[in-house]
């Protein structure tokens, strides 16, 4: 799928408290292309998936997939559409008492009329069960496919939210932070797994990264975002150490450990940021009894 | 100047209000507003709780409670408790399924969680928001107003209107249980759905999934337990209504309950009172082990 974004903006929150979180963003991604967006905590990586998604309407700009303007299509056209985009969100969204093999196959519902989805929770066909299981396979989690969700591990969850999306067979994926559970070595071999099922389905593929270096590795294209701006938009090779300096701010270099310190150290950026969102959100008087 | 008398200093700043409860007042006149109502209701509804320690009224009660011994035991009687108590447990079973065939879909209508047409930060695209979330808001508004209407009249009405209609027995406790039932079960379905984690829903529908299947594969997994466990407390709640039904001439333990009492036949009502127990206890068990079946 080819998608242009020009000079998008969007905000989020009530009529009255707006939050400007994407701000005149602009983007061309050719069919079958791979980009990685990288930038700090609150830089709006997770609200531009979800417009490219269409999960969320721009409030400006012009939003282009395969030159089509999905927020003027009817309900249905657009609902048709999002069935052939795949978002894989950050926390993977699997329903705690549900089991591993309608979890993957969940993938697949667009392309699933609902009476067929019905009985294969009665019983998952053989066909279909096959799918889920060489899904799984690829992430190496295939012993899970009759465990419970909830008896999963995060890194599992994680996991089996990426089969999700081999199970899927759509012409986009988007992937909000999709190794970020996972040890190192295991989110390198993932992260080639989703890059190869792109590549073999010439689907566009959009990730958003924390770590920094395993994005330089495997993208030959970078996006970074900052504080809902495009801040640049360059090959991997072109993207040095001062580009991040200037990218995630003074504390980056720092930082500059291994990896790992800093993915941690982002990881307790993002906890600190989205609980002072919870202490702003709070009415000035705590109602406790 | 002293600091008290600064006007950029107001009493909220200083240390001793600094650790004063800013809820407390709040607090304070909330539990005048509980009191004072309480008082009231009490008032008006005459409430005088030593009037039923008077002289009088303890020896009525005596007498009846004293007339449950012995209990009632002869066969005949056993046979027709055995058979009322079947046909209170067949009304109440037959009208909560015919409650929950209709609350379920009810629900599902009216569930926001579930709707595509909310899907995206609508509010800012005003030219769609007019025409594309006028007719769901209005569809769910409808089914809610639906659902209020049914719960709001009592079963009891329902069944002395039924009564009139279809002439006594069974059926029409079965419909009155099923109307007011559908009400407060679709209601509370809604409330139960409404409550969940949404992400999951939320992530299959942005992802193309329709709303029933959104429903089946990421819903109702989260919900099962209390979906079912509510459902056998209604059925339990039916089970006590259809007895009161039966006071009214839809059949049942009710009506026997009646006729005991209007004999002043304490033994049988003290048999009709247990089997009310131990049908209760049936409904606890039943439930218990479904929650943990399904946990």
């Amino acid at each position: 799928m080819k998608i242009s974004l020009a000079n998008i903006d969007v905000e989020l929150g009530r009529r009255s408290e707006k939050r400007v979180i994407l701000n005149d963003v602009s983007l061309n991604l050719a069919a079958g292309e791979q980009i990685a967006i990288i930038g700090p905590s609150g830089a709006g990586k997770t609200t531009l998936l979800h417009t490219l998604a269409c999960a969320i309407a721009p409030s400006r700009g012009m939003l282009l997939i395969d030159s089509t303007s999905p927020w003027k299509l009817s309900k249905a056209s657009l609902h048709r559409l999002r069935g052939n985009i795949f978002l894989a969100p950050q926390a993977p969204p699997l329903p705690p008492r549900q089991r591993v093999v309608h979890a993957v196959l969940a993938g697949r519902l667009a392309k699933t009329s609902t009476l067929a989805a019905l009985a294969s929770l009665y019983k998952p066909g053989d066909a279909a069960a096959a799918v889920a299981f060489a899904a799984l396979a690829k992430f190496r989690v295939e012993d899970k496919l009759w465990h419970r969700c909830d008896r999963l591990s995060g890194g599992e969850r994680q996991r089996v939210g990426l089969a999700r999306m081999l199970a899927s067979d759509t012409p986009l994926i988007l992937l909000d932070e999709p190794v970020s559970a996972l040890d190192p070595a295991l989110g390198l071999s993932a992260l080639k797994t989703i890059q190869d099922e792109a590549t073999a389905r010439q689907a566009t593929l959009v990730v958003s990264l924390h770590d920094v270096q395993l994005a330089r590795q495997r993208f030959s294209r970078l996006v970074g975002l900052k504080a809902g701006r495009i801040h640049f938009d360059l090959p991997a090779s072109a993207v040095d150490e001062s580009t991040l300096a200037d990218l995630y701010g003074a504390e980056f270099e720092a930082a500059s450990g291994t990896a790992q310190s800093r993915v941690a150290e982002i990881a307790d950026d993002e906890i600190a940021s989205a609980t002072a969102m919870a202490i702003a959100e709070a009415p000035p008087v705590a109602r406790c009894f | 100047m002293t600091l008290q008398s600064s006007p950029a200093h107001t009493p909220h700043t200083n240390a001793a209000s600094a650790t004063r409860d800013p809820a407390w007042h709040e607090r304070l006149t909330s539990s005048w507003v509980f009191f004072v109502l309480i008082a009231g209701c009490a008032f008006i509804t005459e409430f005088k709780p030593w009037v039923f320690f008077d002289r009088a009224s303890l020896r009525s009660s005596g007498q009846f409670l004293a007339s449950f011994y012995p209990p009632a035991h002869d066969a005949e009687f056993l046979s027709l408790l055995l058979t009322s108590a079947w046909q209170t447990i067949s009304v109440a079973t037959a009208g909560v399924t015919l409650a929950l065939v209709a609350a379920a879909p009810l629900a599902l209508i009216a569930t926001r969680t579930l709707s595509i047409s909310r899907i995206g930060n609508r509010s800012s695209v005003k030219r769609l928001s007019a025409s594309m979330l006028f007719i769901p808001t209005v569809i769910r508004s409808l089914v809610r107003l639906i659902l209020i209407l049914l719960r709001s009249i009592p079963e009891l009405v329902w069944g002395l209107l039924f009564v009139r209609a279809i002439g006594l027995g069974d059926t029409a406790g079965v419909l009155a249980i099923a109307l007011t039932y559908t009400g407060m079960m679709g209601k509370v379905f809604l409330e139960i759905i409404e409550s969940q984690d949404a992400r999951p829903t939320q992530a299959l529908l942005t992802n193309g999934a329709s709303r029933g299947q959104a429903f089946l594969y990421a819903t109702l997994p989260s919900c099962l337990p209390e979906l079912v466990s509510y459902t056998v407390f209604r059925w339990e709640c039916a089970i006590r209504s259809s007895v009161i039904l039966g006071f009214v001439g839809a059949g049942g333990l009710g009506q026997q309950m009646d006729l005991s009492m209007k004999m002043m036949d304490g033994g049988q009502a003290v048999m009709l009172l247990a089997a009310f127990v131990v049908l209760v206890w049936v409904a606890d068990m039943v439930s218990k082990k479904l929650r943990k079946w399904l946990a």
